[in-house]
This record gives structure tokens, C-alpha cells and sequence, in this order.
């Protein structure tokens, strides 16, 4: 499962990964492999086993069955603090009896390194965070957006060799949020640090990924370059979690010699290519394939429930059979059709997706 | 407008708007006509003796010039601080265990904690006098089993003392210890060992040092509280382990010198207070009290932290000796086992007295040889034992009723108030459970006896309310401090005034509180000997006080059921107090 045309050998392999709680199962065995510098998120509903998957990678939770790799050796049995792992907390877990420079000193104390060596890498870490002047604070002394750096200052500052995030940015506001993304791109690529990312916020994982690994219910649900989740996904669950979708349900039926999705909106045909196995599926349609057209191919009826305005383009809702709500979006410029008015959404049939 | 400024000149601000301390007005009055000005009366009588007049030292010379009382001054300290130490040690990993734990097992565990600390220091002491005895229950198996055959010496002397102590003051040390480590994010420990720090160096450097606002203020506490104590030496302990407070019993009661036993209390607060004093200087006075503890700067905490590094490589070392020897399974369970160690010592020596109480013998041997109820028909027949009974009763619940209206406004009052003042009225409402108990009855006795208070139940009454407001005050406190007081805000917005909303928002809500208040102000009443010794005098005894009466006589069958009649009715009233105070 590396990345086509990495070379090098992955820094992270799990095989075979589980943890079980009585009864629950907090993670189902899982294969993860990442290569060396890859920014990798871990996406998912909370509850899905994205902490429990970290956790079990940096050691503070006993696996179940399976195996962790890292650079090539075996680590499932190594105590924590001898994994070389770097974990930045959700909350950050600074600690509040020691100031700024310490909290950044306290995984080089462990590592017994000189005091001049100290001194100097903590003096770059809090250089590279822009934290210089706060050196002898105390945590409780620093707004929630520089405690987040030092945390992260605290953590780049040993070169694990990998870095595990905990919703690093999950307690920040959004301003802040879209800022210390850019801050965390940023580190990663001048550090060259293996990344692995938790978040719950899709345009988050968005935004940083190099893959994402979405999970739900304790597995992975589907692997891929954000591009890949985006415009394939492979389930149904893949295409309502990340992005808006438009999702019609239905049974296939061969008609005109070829196989088609039947729905209660109509019969539509299938995109070229795909397999079209078992009883039926679902057809996937992202807001921007959809346009007012009363020619297209597949199309459906519904009338306009709500129109939002977002500058750039104009969203429209609209209603399709009893319930049903579909989201359309209209490039600035289109004519906006008033609300109530029944209008025709089509698509070209290789702008969906087919999933089970 | 003209109106609105005329009305403003005929009512003065704070009648419009009276300010909320206003309610701590009569709490503040009782405490210093009760306690604050006996107390301040007794030390001036140490420096100013009543019959003579005008400034003298003599009674402090006195001191000094007897080697007795000096000796009597060092064994108070001597014990007061190795039963402090005793009582950390014994009390942090039960606590650290208890910490750890999920919150309903917790909350079930914590009731072994409660009740001993709860349960009287009579029944206790009587209950360590059976266990300890030459013929008691350890020496009684020992022989029995062959395992000696003299019986060793654990009364009377030092330990003896020091197991009753330690007993005692166990509860109240991981009491104070454990919202300060539940308090601990665990995830900094987990930090720590991601950053590279094995489990001791995690434990010592960062959890410890997080915990030590706790352990500190709970050896202050233990400290304070120890200095008072009484019973257990008087019963455990031999000639050489006599305490202050005994010491100045004996000088009012036997020898009226009220000038001595002035400069007596007057050191054993001035003892408390220095020791408060060294607390605040190191950590700062407000973590009692649950504020966050100043961080040091400079060499004390340098050094501070290189200790802490200290202790951790050594406890690493014998971390991997103990699992070499008891391998990693063997190491996981030392803390359980200790833990149920440490809950075993604090609850069967009480529940032994249970069968006691029953046993058909007329001596307290054990196990008794066949039960009967004799010994509960004597208590229930006995007109003493009854009257003693009905009168704690009726004082518990008439100071229960005092301490929860005065305790329960004091805390109304500092929750509604920003004054800075706050802190200092709060300390002063706790104050009296910070001065040595033995010093307040002093100087109460004193009071009384020009008041005509003395053997009066309202006498009594006042006293045991002064003990109890405390107590009071904290419960509803705690449980103001979980309300939310927009709901008041909101009641006013809907038109309720501030009596309306008192009496139809925020009473209903803090209830449960008000109804464990009550119950923890009975229990402080109804087993409250210090005071009673004093202002119960002659025939109008309170239940503890016919005990100890008797227990200074001779150790018989009866006491041994009426320690089962008290602890039956204290846990009960503790168990529902509990419950009160979970369900608001
Ligand atoms: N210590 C635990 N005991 C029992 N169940 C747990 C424990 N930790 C996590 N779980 C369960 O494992 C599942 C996955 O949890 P987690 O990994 O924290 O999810 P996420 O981080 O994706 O929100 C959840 O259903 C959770 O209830
Ligand atoms: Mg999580």
C-alpha cells in the first residue's frame, strides 16, 4: 500500500493492528503502511478508532494482536519512552509546573543530552515557532494558539522519527485553526518529518494531506491521495464524509442493452466503466457536476427549496420527489432560478461515481 | 428624573442593592462573640493573669523553667510530626490508587475513607485498646497460634500512640490529597514517557510534582490536628507519650490555673499558626482551598526539581529490582494489594467491636466465647446511658439546624460576592476547624463560666455550632460552586425578586447540600467530646461523654455496645449525608 514510486522503505508499517475492550472493539486488525516524510491524516466520525490506532502506534495503549514496524524493526514490545515517537496532544499536556523553555527542554533532559546542546535546540524550536520572547513563561501564562506551539515546538524538537497528532488544532478557533494549518505544512516541510494526523474535520485533512486514511467503525474505510477520496470514492459513507454529495439509491435493471440504476427519480445510466455487481448501489454526484439543463442525459426533477449566496458561486437546494434534497452549485454568472420553481438537474453520466 | 434622584437620596445604595455579604453578617457575629473572642481572651490571660492584673510572663517562664513541660511540648511536636509523616506515607498510594480509578468505584471506595474518618475517636481508640491489649485480639493470635508465647507490649507506649494517630489521620490526609491528584491530567504522564521519560521519571517529575500542593497541605492539616489530639494518647499512649491538650485538661480541671493553661494554649496555636505560616511562605496558603499552588523561581525550586530527579532514578532502580525479584506482573499488583492493605487497617479494627458489643462475657475478650444482648439491655436500661443519649441527640440537631442556616449563608454569601475580602471571610468561617479544638473549649469554659453557660445544653448548643459551621460551610460551598448562577439571573429576568428567587430557584436546586450539611453539622455534634468535657458538666452528660467517663474508669462489655449503638448512627447519617450530597 505504498505510495507509487517511493522508493525508500516505509518509516511506519502496521500489520495486522487490533485493540479490543472486552467486548468492543475499539480497532479492527488493520494494515497501514507509510513512507519516510508522508503526511498522512487520519479522518473519521469520533468513535471511529483514529485515537486508539495512534495510541497503539506510539505505545501508550497495549495492542491486542499484530505488529507495529518502525524504520524496519519491530516495536510492538518497546515501553513508550524508548519509541522515539513524537505525540502532540489534543489539549496539548504541556506541563504547567515548568515554563516555555522547559517544557521544550524536557525530552532532551531525557535523552541526557548536554546542556549546551539544550540550550541551543531549544533556543532554534522556539525560534522556528516564533515563541522566542516567551521562553520563561508558564503555560497558563500563553493564549491557547502559542500553547499549540509549544507543544508542537516541543515535539519537533527531538526529531522523532515519527510525529503522531492527537486534533492538534481541535480546541482553537477557526481563524486560529486556518492559521496553524498553515503553520504545521509549513514545519512539516522544512523538517521533513513523517506526519501522521488525526482530525475530524475533513476540509482540514483537505487541505494538509499527502494521503488520507479514512475510517469508520474501528476500520479503514478507504486510502488515497485527497484527490482520490474526492472525486472516487469507494463507499457511500467515502462520499457523504468528505465534500457535499448528492446521493440516489437504487436496484439495477438492463435497459437499452446496457445496465442502469433504477430510483424512485428515475432510471439513470452508469458511468463508462463501472462494475455494476450485486442487487443494486448508489450513484454519487458532487454539487459541481450537477447543472440546470433540461437536455442532460440523466436528469431529475425538483423544485428550488433555498438559494445561498456565497460570493463566488450561488448554492441552490433543491427538493426531488417527497424528501429527498439535492445541492447544486451554479458558477457566478448563471441565471438563478427564484425559489419555488421547479427546475431540471443534470449531470453527464461519467461525472458520477458508482458505489455499493 | 427628579424622582428617581430623590428616591436615590432617601435609600442609600446598599439598602436598594444590599450587598449579598450582608448574609454573612450573623455567622460573622456568632464566630466572634463564641469564638474568636474566647479564644483571643485565653491567649491574653496567658500574658495578664485575672487575679493579679497587669503584664506578666510568668506562666510562660514557667514553662520554660520546668523540664517537664518542656518535654511534654517536644513529644507533642515529635508525635504530631511523625504522625504526619506516617500518614502521607500510608495515605499517598491509596490515594494515587484511588485517583486512578474510574469515578462510581472511586465514589464506592471512598466511603472505607469516609466512615473512618467520621466514626468516633472514642469507638476508635476503645476499638485499638481491644485490638492492642496484652489479652487483645493480636496477642490473642499470636498465642493461639502458637507464634509466641508472651504477649508483646502495644499499648501504652509509643506505638500505640502512633497506630491510633495514623488511624485517625489517615482519612483525613488522603481526603485532602485526592481532588489535588484527580485534579492531575493523566495524559501529562503520558506525555512525559512519548517525550522519552521511563514510567518512574514520569511518575516523580511530573506527576508527583503535580500532586505536591495536595501532600503538602495534607501534612499541615495532619500536623495541626495532631497537636490537639487527646484521647488516643490518654488511652493508647503510657505516661511518656502525654500531649499538650492533656496537659491543659489537667490544669483546668483539676487545678483551675487558667493563667497556665492559657500560656499552654497559647503555644499550641501559636505551634499551628507558625506552621501555617512555613506552608504559605514554601507554597502559598490558597491550594488548601483548591487554588492553583504559585510556581517557585529561583534555587529553592532548582533544587526542588533535582530531588525529584533524585528520587526518580532511585525508585527506577528499585523498580527493576522489584521486577527481577517479583517479575511484571508481580509489580503491577504491589499497589492494589497495598491499597487494600491500607483499607483493611482503617476499617476491621472499628468493625471488631461489632461482635463485642454482643458477646455474652463480662469481659471483653475476643472472639467472645457466645453472644447475648445483655449488654444492650444494660445501655437500654440504664437511665444515665439514656438521658446522655437523648441529650446528644437533641444538642446534634439543634446545632445542625444553627450550623446549616449559618454556615449555608456564609457560603450563599462569599458565592455572590466578588469582594477581594473573600478568601479572608472564608478562612475565618473555617477557622475554627483549623484551631486546635482543645484551645476553643478552653476558652469557651472560660466564657461560660462567667455567663452562667456552663452544663447548660445551650451551652453546649453554641459550642458544638462553632465546631460545625466549618463543616457546613464547606458542603454548601462545594455544591454552590457546581450551580450555575445564571439561573438566579434568570429568575430575575422573569420577575422574581431576591427572596423568591432564593426561596423557588436556588434552594430547591442546592437541597441535597443543605440536607448533607445538616447531616455532617449532627454528626459533629453528636460525637464531639473536647467541648463536652468542659461545658457538660454533672449530671447532664452528652454521649461521648459518659464514654469517656467510663472508658477512664474501666473498659467493660457495655462501652462496647454503645460504640456499636454510635457507629450504627453516625455511618447511617454519614451514608445518607453522602447520598444528599451526590445527588445535587
Ligand atoms: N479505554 C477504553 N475502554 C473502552 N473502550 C474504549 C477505550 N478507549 C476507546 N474505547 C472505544 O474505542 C472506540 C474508538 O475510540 P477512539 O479511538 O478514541 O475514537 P476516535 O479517536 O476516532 O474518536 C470508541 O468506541 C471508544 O468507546
Ligand atoms: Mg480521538
Amino acid at each position: 500500500m505504498t505510495v507509487p514510486g517511493s522508493k525508500a522503505p516505509p518509516k511506519l508499517v502496521v500489520e495486522g493492528l487490533c485493540k479490543r475492550y472486552g467486548a468492543t472493539t475499539a480497532l479492527e486488525p488493520t494494515q497501514l503502511s507509510v513512507p519516510e516524510g508522508e503526511f498522512l491524516t487520519l479522518l473519521g466520525p469520533s468513535g471511529s478508532g483514529k485515537t486508539t490506532l495512534l495510541q497503539l502506534v506510539c505505545g501508550l495503549v497495549e495492542l491486542s494482536e499484530g505488529r507495529v514496524i518502525i524504520d524496519g524493526r519491530d516495536q510492538s514490545d518497546t515501553p513508550v519512552h524508548q519509541r522515539d515517537i513524537g505525540l502532540v496532544f489534543q489539549h496539548y499536556a504541556l506541563f504547567p509546573h515548568l515554563t516555555v523553555a522547559e517544557n521544550i527542554a524536557f525530552p532532551l533532559k531525557m535523552r541526557g543530552r548536554s546542556s549546551a546542546e539544550i540550550g541551543k535546540r531549544v533556543a532554534d524550536a522556539l525560534g522556528m515557532v516564533h515563541l522566542g520572547h516567551l521562553a520563561e513563561r508558564f503555560p497558563r501564562e500563553l493564549s491557547g494558539g502559542q500553547q499549540q506551539r509549544v507543544a508542537l515546538a516541543r515535539c519537533f524538537v527531538y526529531q522523532p522519527s515519527i510525529i503522531l497528532m492527537d486534533e492538534p488544532l481541535g480546541a482553537l478557533d477557526k481563524k486560529l485553526r486556518e492559521h496553524m494549518q498553515i503553520e504545521i505544512k509549513r514545519l512539516h516541510r522544512e523538517s521533513g518529518a513523517t506526519i501522521i494526523y488525526v482530525t475530524h474535520d475533513q476540509e482540514e485533512a483537505l487541505a494538509l494531506s499527502d494521503r488520507i486514511c479514512l475510517m469508520n467503525h474501528a476500520r479503514i474505510e478507504q486510502l488515497g491521495t485527497p484527490q482520490e477520496i474526492y472525486e472516487r470514492p469507494r463507499t457511500a459513507f467515502a462520499a457523504d464524509f468528505i465534500g457535499i454529495s448528492n446521493i440516489l439509491r437504487g436496484t439495477f435493471v438492463a435497459a437499452d442493452g446496457e445496465r442502469r440504476l433504477e430510483t424512485s427519480y428515475g432510471r439513470f445510466s452508469l458511468p463508462a466503466g463501472a462494475v455494476a455487481s450485486g442487487e443494486g448501489g448508489a450513484l454519487v454526484v458532487r454539487p459541481e457536476s450537477l447543472r440546470i439543463d433540461a437536455g442532460a442525459q440523466n436528469r431529475v426533477e425538483g423544485r428550488v427549496k433555498e438559494i445561498v449566496y456565497a460570493g463566488s458561486e450561488t448554492r441552490l437546494i433543491a427538493t426531488i420527489g417527497d424528501s429527498e434534497l439535492m445541492t447544486l452549485r451554479l458558477p457566478a454568472g448563471e441565471v438563478v432560478p427564484t425559489l419555488g420553481e421547479t427546475i431540471a438537474i443534470g449531470w453527464d453520466r461519467d461525472k458520477a461515481v458508482l458505489v455499493p | 428624573m427628579s424622582a428617581v434622584a430623590t428616591r436615590s437620596r432617601a435609600m442609600p445604595s446598599w439598602l436598594r442593592r444590599p450587598s449579598p455579604l450582608w448574609l454573612a453578617v450573623p455567622g460573622f457575629v456568632f464566630l466572634a462573640v463564641f469564638f474568636a473572642y474566647p479564644v483571643a481572651q485565653l491567649l491574653s490571660l496567658s500574658i495578664s493573669p485575672p487575679e493579679g492584673g497587669g503584664f506578666s510572663l510568668a506562666a510562660f517562664q514557667r514553662i520554660a523553667n520546668t523540664d517537664v513541660y518542656l518535654r511534654v511540648l517536644g513529644i507533642t511536636f515529635k508525635i504530631a510530626g511523625n504522625t504526619a509523616l506516617w500518614s502521607l506515607l500510608i495515605g499517598y498510594p491509596l490515594a494515587y490508587w484511588l485517583a486512578r480509578m474510574p469515578e462510581i468505584f472511586r465514589g464506592r471506595m471512598m466511603l472505607f475513607v469516609m466512615v473512618p474518618f467520621w466514626t468516633s475517636y472514642l469507638v476508635k481508640t476503645f476499638a485499638w485498646m481491644i485490638v492492642l491489649g496484652r489479652s487483645g485480639v493480636i496477642n490473642n493470635l499470636m498465642t493461639g497460634s502458637g507464634l509466641g508465647t508472651q504477649p508483646l507490649d502495644l499499648l501504652h507506649n509509643e506505638f500505640g500512640v502512633m497506630v491510633g494517630m495514623v488511624h485517625a489521620m489517615v482519612p483525613l490526609a488522603v481526603m485532602t490529597m485526592l481532588p489535588v491528584m484527580i485534579g492531575i491530567d493523566r495524559r501529562l504522564v503520558q506525555a512525559a514517557q512519548t517525550l522519552g521519560a521511563s514510567p518512574s521519571r514520569a511518575f516523580w517529575q511530573v506527576y508527583f510534582k503535580l500532586s505536591l500542593p495536595g501532600v503538602t497541605a495534607a501534612g499541615l492539616l495532619v500536623f495541626i490536628s495532631s497537636l490537639g489530639f487527646f484521647i488516643v494518647p490518654a488511652f493508647l499512649g503510657g505516661r511518656r507519650e502525654t500531649m499538650l491538650a492533656q496537659l491543659i485538661i489537667t490544669q483546668v480541671q483539676e487545678l483551675l490555673n487558667w493563667p497556665f493553661a492559657g500560656a499552654l494554649a497559647a503555644m499550641m496555636l501559636a505551634s499551628a499558626l507558625i506552621a501555617c505560616w512555613i506552608y504559605d511562605r514554601l507554597f502559598g496558603i490558597s491550594t488548601i482551598s483548591g487554588g492553583s499552588a504559585q510556581e517557585g523561581k529561583g534555587r529553592i525550586r532548582d533544587i526542588g526539581l533535582g530531588v525529584l530527579q533524585l528520587l526518580a532514578t532511585a525508585s527506577s532502580h528499585l523498580a527493576d529490582l522489584s521486577r527481577r525479584v517479583i517479575g511484571k506482573r508481580g509489580n503491577r499488583l504491589v499497589l492494589p494489594v497495598f491499597a487494600w492493605l491500607v483499607i483493611g487497617f482503617l476499617v476491621l479494627p472499628t468493625l471488631l467491636v461489632i461482635p463485642l458489643g454482643f458477646t455474652s462475657s463480662q469481659f471483653l475478650e475476643f472472639p467472645p466465647p457466645g453472644y447475648s444482648l445483655q449488654w444492650f439491655e444494660t445501655y437500654f436500661s440504664s437511665p444515665l446511658w439514656i438521658s446522655a443519649t437523648i441529650r446528644s441527640f437533641a444538642v446534634a440537631a439543634a446545632t445542625a439546624f444553627l450550623a446549616t442556616c449559618i454556615g449555608g449563608f456564609a457560603a450563599l454569601a462569599l458565592a455572590h460576592s466578588r469582594t477581594r475580602w473573600g478568601g479572608l471571610i472564608f478562612a475565618f468561617f473555617l477557622a475554627p476547624m483549623i484551631v486546635p479544638r482543645i484551645v476553643i473549649a478552653v476558652g469557651m469554659f472560660y466564657l461560660f463560666a462567667r455567663l452562667g453557660l456552663v452544663a447548660t445544653d445551650l451551652g453546649l448548643v453554641i459550642g458544638h455550632t462553632v465546631l460545625a459551621i466549618p463543616f457546613a460551610m464547606v458542603t454548601v460551598s462545594a455544591i454552590l460552586k457546581t450551580y450555575d448562577m445564571r439561573l438566579d439571573q434568570a429568575a430575575a429576568t422573569l420577575g422574581a425578586n431576591r427572596v423568591r428567587t432564593l426561596a423557588y430557584v436556588t434552594i430547591p436546586l442546592v437541597k441535597g447540600g443543605l440536607v448533607a450539611a445538616f447531616l455532617f453539622a449532627f454528626i459533629t455534634s453528636f460525637d464531639e467530646l473536647t467541648i463536652a468535657i468542659f461545658v457538660s458538666g454533672g449530671i447532664k452528660t452528652t454521649l461521648p461523654k459518659q464514654m469517656w467517663d467510663d472508658m477512664i474508669l474501666q473498659l467493660n462489655p457495655t462501652l462496647a455496645a454503645v460504640s456499636v449503638v454510635v457507629f450504627v448512627i453516625v455511618t447511617s447519617l454519614l451514608l445518607l449525608a453522602e447520598r444528599f450530597r451526590r445527588a445535587s
